[in-house]
């Protein structure tokens, strides 16, 4: 977290800051603990084999919780996530990196909110984009 | 498991459309916060340290935006069974309204927007769309929920 953002200071195609996770099969399990998914293709081998997958998957919820410290990070402490939204368009496995990255696709004002639009995504090893999203965010003004 | 060439009718699709789920609700623990924002790896402090969040605009704990994603007890029972076992998540649209705070009480009512059939890689699949809202305790909705869900 780099301190506060404000409005004023971003423009369209400005750059989220990238955040890069490492997510893990014990990541995974954690996940399932946590968010109550024990969805038996996130943690069991043979099972996700067996459903035709190529082996454990991340789950889609963990990547939308992925892009969603992106944009909070991203925000700061008074900046609000209005929306988030994405679609999971490729699987992505544990053990390699994926990094999650957004430009600024918006800038505008409504019923008195100072709000900014993105565009998201979660890119794998390959660099590809297998999670593209948006987020809608409020930022708060140098103008007080 | 053999799969129908299709399998959803147009009668099915309306009866479908607009089945709710009871509601279901949560006590949003402190814990629970904490121990979500270590799944997802967020160390941010206003997950987890009171200090922090206390000089945070919110003045509390505050849940990650993803966070109502643990309420999963919430999906309606469709009004027929499918021939399919098999679940993929699609994606999610999330709206904020209301911060989701360390001690509210969440309510969730999940209802199906629409159902269609598509044939793709995976053979023949229902592309279930499910808008799930949040409330909280003083009757404000916090937040709702788009998903997709992929049955095949």
């Amino acid at each position: 977290m780099a301190g506060q953002v404000f409005w004023e200071d971003v423009s369209e195609g400005s750059e989220i800051p990238a955040l890069v996770k490492n997510p893990t099969t014990r990541q995974l399990v954690q996940y399932a603990g946590a968010s109550g998914d024990f969805y038996e293709i996130h943690y069991d081998r043979d099972f996700a084999e067996g459903t035709g997958l190529p082996g454990v998957i991340i789950h889609g919820a963990l990547k939308n919780a992925f892009l969603g410290q992106l944009v909070t990070d991203w925000a700061g402490p008074s900046g609000m996530v209005k929306r988030l939204t994405c679609q999971y368009r490729g699987m992505d496995v544990p053990g390699e990196p994926i990094t999650a990255r957004g430009t600024v696709s918006r800038v505008y004002q409504e019923n008195g909110e100072n709000l900014v639009e993105c565009q998201i995504w979660l890119e794998n090893a390959q660099g590809e984009n297998t999670t593209p999203g948006s987020a809608t965010v409020a930022l708060p003004s140098r103008k007080g | 498991m053999s799969t129908p060439a299709s399998f959803l009718t147009e009668e099915m699709r309306q009866q479908a459309v607009g089945t709710a789920s009871e509601p279901v609700s949560m006590d949003v623990e402190k814990g629970a916060i904490q121990r979500f924002a270590e799944a997802i790896g967020d160390p941010n402090p206003i997950y987890s340290d009171e200090v922090a969040a206390r000089k945070s605009p919110y003045g509390c704990i505050v849940a990650p935006p993803t966070f109502l994603r643990s309420m999963r007890a919430v999906r309606p029972e469709l009004p027929f069974d499918i021939p399919f076992d098999r679940l993929l998540d699609g994606g999610s649209d999330w709206e904020y309204f209301q911060p989701v705070r360390a001690g509210d009480k969440i309510t969730a009512v999940a209802t199906v927007t629409s159902i269609q059939e598509r044939t793709g890689r995976l053979g023949l699949m229902l592309i279930i769309t499910t808008e799930i809202t949040y409330t909280n305790q003083f009757d404000e909705v916090a937040a709702t929920q788009t998903n997709t869900s992929i049955r095949y």
